[in-house]
């Protein structure tokens, strides 16, 4: 997190074309060109670790996990965290969906704002499928 | 039809009974054209029917005549079985079992749904899918997702045992079908992407209670391996086989699960399988030859001792499970030598391999995709892959490109078909390749233990995704190739009517030609098959069975087009959404020709 607004310090301070603005300091991610800060990177790549097995490949969804891109559109970060967190079930006649609690893993609870960074940036179109490429530092 | 029905008479009198009579009755049953009493239609896995009411000629004139919904809506893997005049059906989660009366199409004489706990929903890495219930002596079993196996009275479904197999808690759980041999059902074990330690067991038809089991990975007496008679490329494995092979106590941690396909021949008295993936994807966490993942398993049916082994992929850099079907074929003819017993195993890692069933000597392993990259070439001499250093992921944080096959495989477990009267095999693939970027993780229980992520896409200049073909397995050549626009996840039926019949991840059951697989009859199903195809005759009439239900792996990317950094490449056919062709839900259809 400290890394993240070090980043955007220095992003300010070299006054780069694309500074943002008093609107987009409050988007979780950075993304200029295609490429991603570190976090949001980071975020990627956990995502495909614990999350791309049933949300599938760039958060778009599989035949029995919803389309994080579009969820994302919907929810707020706290609702965001606590699903993620806490988990949710919803078994029914029509349904047989059950997102497990991630609290204590890991690799996923220590990097929470990364993911969500990740995902925000994909649910607001800023970032396309794929591997995105880094920024410098 | 009168040997049917005899045999039925005989079932209905053993009912109960148990013991070494089930394997003579089974024995008897898998030989009947008839009926389709195992998933992969016999002992020997050859998905073949002496059948041939439907052939070449009048295919074109198969129409659907009956049809059921399971009512549930993932993946739905497997197929149907028949005995006697029932037709038994599976879904996945909730695992609801159908016995349905083929004397009145469709009418349900009972089904059976058991109570389990949704979390392990949770922990099913690739869909909730089940890979189908295996019969024998007027029972049925089921190895449900929570690792339950049952079996119930095949005549009203009522539970006679139940018996806990593993623990979902820790990411164990079950999709594949059980199989059932002499007086013992065996079962494995999923939960490759979990850091589960696979193992296959045994349990007594009787009562439920264990004969025997058997670890992939672990100790020599875990493994049930004998080091001085289980052999390796015809040499003893020697002590600690497995354990030498890792470092540290990385083993308990090993994966190797067993999730794909039993086969059984009944004269050498031993069962065949494969194991998956060895703990997390990323290969520099866990170094060494992480035996014995990814390996072709005999073992013997009554102690479950290994005979042999033979690991196709040391230590495993691109998650190409070993799992896949094992065909076992007589009196093959290879490379110009005759060989009694052979095994023929269509690997993910896009390796056809045969061996000599009996003494696990290698004899042919070659591409049956010529994207097929990660490798040269097998080594025949150590068995070994020589693996191409530019595809190599044993770089952590590092992006590695174009890598072929994909995770996915050049095909997974959805079963080939051989045909006796052709010689050849008729397969179901893939054709994809990947990025794979590996990174380092930590193992929390019953989480997913994967580390590495990664991008699908068709290989460079291809706008297909599948192929179904046809493979000569005693040359190790390619007869024909038909391409497909999405992966063919379904497994394959070979006909004595010179047809081979699939499903596509569109919903299409199609008819090919054997000769040069020249498509004779397509139609839409409600839904993208995953499901495998039988047939059978009921009232001296032959049919064709398949489940559709789009899922599973195929399920994953596919719902929503694959993507990669070869999006650019203007494959727009290729990466069109699999949504825009279909739908979720669990349906069966069953074809005929027109009286």
């Amino acid at each position: 997190m400290k890394l993240r607004i070090a980043a955007a310090l220095l992003a300010l301070a070299l006054c780069y074309p694309a500074a943002p603005t008093a609107a987009s300091e409050e988007k979780p991610y950075r993304v200029e060109n295609g490429r991603v800060d570190r976090a949001t990177f980071n975020g990627y790549r956990r995502y495909g670790n614990s999350c791309m097995q049933c949300h599938g490949p760039d958060g778009s969804g599989s035949s029995y996990a919803p389309n994080l891109t579009e969820s994302l559109k919907r929810m707020s970060q706290e609702q965001f965290n606590d699903v993620v967190i806490n988990g949710r079930q919803n078994v029914n006649a029509q349904a047989q969906n059950v997102m497990p609690s991630f609290g204590y893993v890991e690799d996923v609870a220590l990097y929470l704002n990364d993911i969500y960074a990740y995902l925000k940036a994909r649910s607001d179109g800023a970032l396309g499928r794929g591997r995105p490429q880094r920024l410098e530092n | 039809m009168k040997l049917r029905l005899a045999v039925a008479t005989a079932a209905a009198l053993l009912l109960g009974a148990g013991g070494a009579l089930a394997n003579e009755q089974l024995l008897q049953l898998q030989r009947d054209a008839n009926q389709w009493v195992m998933p992969n239609g016999n002992y020997s896995s050859h998905r073949y029917s002496e059948l041939n009411q439907i052939n070449r000629d009048n295919v074109r004139n198969l129409r659907p005549v009956w049809s059921f919904s399971t009512g549930v809506l993932r993946g739905h893997e497997g197929g149907p079985l028949v005995v006697g005049d029932v037709m038994y059906i599976h879904t996945p989660f909730p695992n609801r079992v159908f016995a349905l009366d083929l004397n009145n199409p469709g009418r349900v004489r009972w089904r059976y749904e058991p109570q389990q706990d949704p979390s392990v929903i949770g922990v099913m890495c690739c869909d909730t899918v089940n890979r189908g219930v295996a019969y024998a002596d007027g029972r049925i079993y089921l190895s449900q997702a929570d690792t339950t196996l049952v079996a119930l009275d095949a005549e009203n479904g009522r539970e006679i045992w139940k018996v806990k197999n593993g623990d979902a808690s820790k990411g164990e759980t079950a999709t594949m079908a059980p199989m059932v041999f002499g007086d013992k059902v065996l079962v494995g074990i999923s939960g490759g992407e979990y850091g589960v330690r696979g193992h296959v067991t045994a349990y007594n038809l009787r009562d439920g209670s264990m004969a025997w089991r058997a670890y992939s990975v672990g100790t020599d007496e875990e493994i049930k391996f004998n080091p001085q008679r289980t052999t390796h490329m015809g040499q003893p494995v020697g002590e600690n086989s497995s354990l030498r092979s890792w470092e540290g106590d990385q083993w308990r941690l090993g994966g190797g699960t067993t999730w794909g396909w039993f086969s059984y021949d009944p004269q050498l008295n031993l069962i065949y399988y494969g194991s998956g993936n060895p703990g997390t994807w990323n290969p520099s966490q866990r170094p060494g030859d992480n035996k014995w993942s990814m390996t072709i398993f005999a073992r013997d049916a009554n102690t479950g001792e290994a005979r042999w082994v033979y690991q196709m992929t040391p230590h495993d850099e691109w998650d190409y499970d070993g799992v896949n079907e094992m065909i076992l074929v007589d009196n093959m003819n290879v490379r110009g030598r005759q060989v009694p017993r052979a095994l023929v195993h269509f690997d993910r890692n896009g390796f056809a391999y045969t061996l000599n069933r009996e003494t696990g000597e290698l004899l042919v392993a070659e591409k049956y995709d010529p994207a097929v990259n990660w490798a040269t070439h097998v080594d025949m001499q150590t068995g070994r892959p020589q693996v191409d250093p530019r595809f190599s992921t044993r770089r952590e944080d590092e992006n590695v490109t174009n890598i072929c096959p994909a995770a996915l495989g050049t095909k997974d477990q959805q079963p080939a078909a051989f045909s006796p009267r052709t010689g050849l095999f008729y397969v179901p693939t893939n054709h994809v390749c990947m990025d794979y970027e590996p990174f380092r993780v930590s193992y929390t229980a019953g989480q997913p233990f994967i580390g590495a992520t990664l991008s699908m896409y068709p290989p460079q200049g291809s706008q297909h995704m599948g192929n179904f073909i046809a493979f000569d397995a005693g040359e190790g050549k390619i007869v024909w190739s038909r391409p497909e626009r999405f992966s063919v996840w379904s497994g394959a039926l070979a006909t004595a009517g010179d047809i081979a019949f699939y499903g596509t991840l569109e919903g299409h059951l199609k008819a090919v030609d054997m000769r040069d697989g020249r498509e004779l009859y397509s139609f839409r199903t409600p839904s993208g098959i995953i499901g495998n195809v039988n047939t059978f005759t009921h009232r001296g009439k032959q049919y064709i069975a398949v489940l559709s239900g789009v899922g599973g792996w195929a399920g994953i990317g596919m719902a929503a087009g694959l993507s990669g950094d070869n999006e650019g490449l203007g494959a727009v056919g290729a990466y069109r959404s699999l949504a825009d062709y279909t739908q979720l839900g669990g349906v069966l259809t069953v074809f005929a020709l027109p009286d």
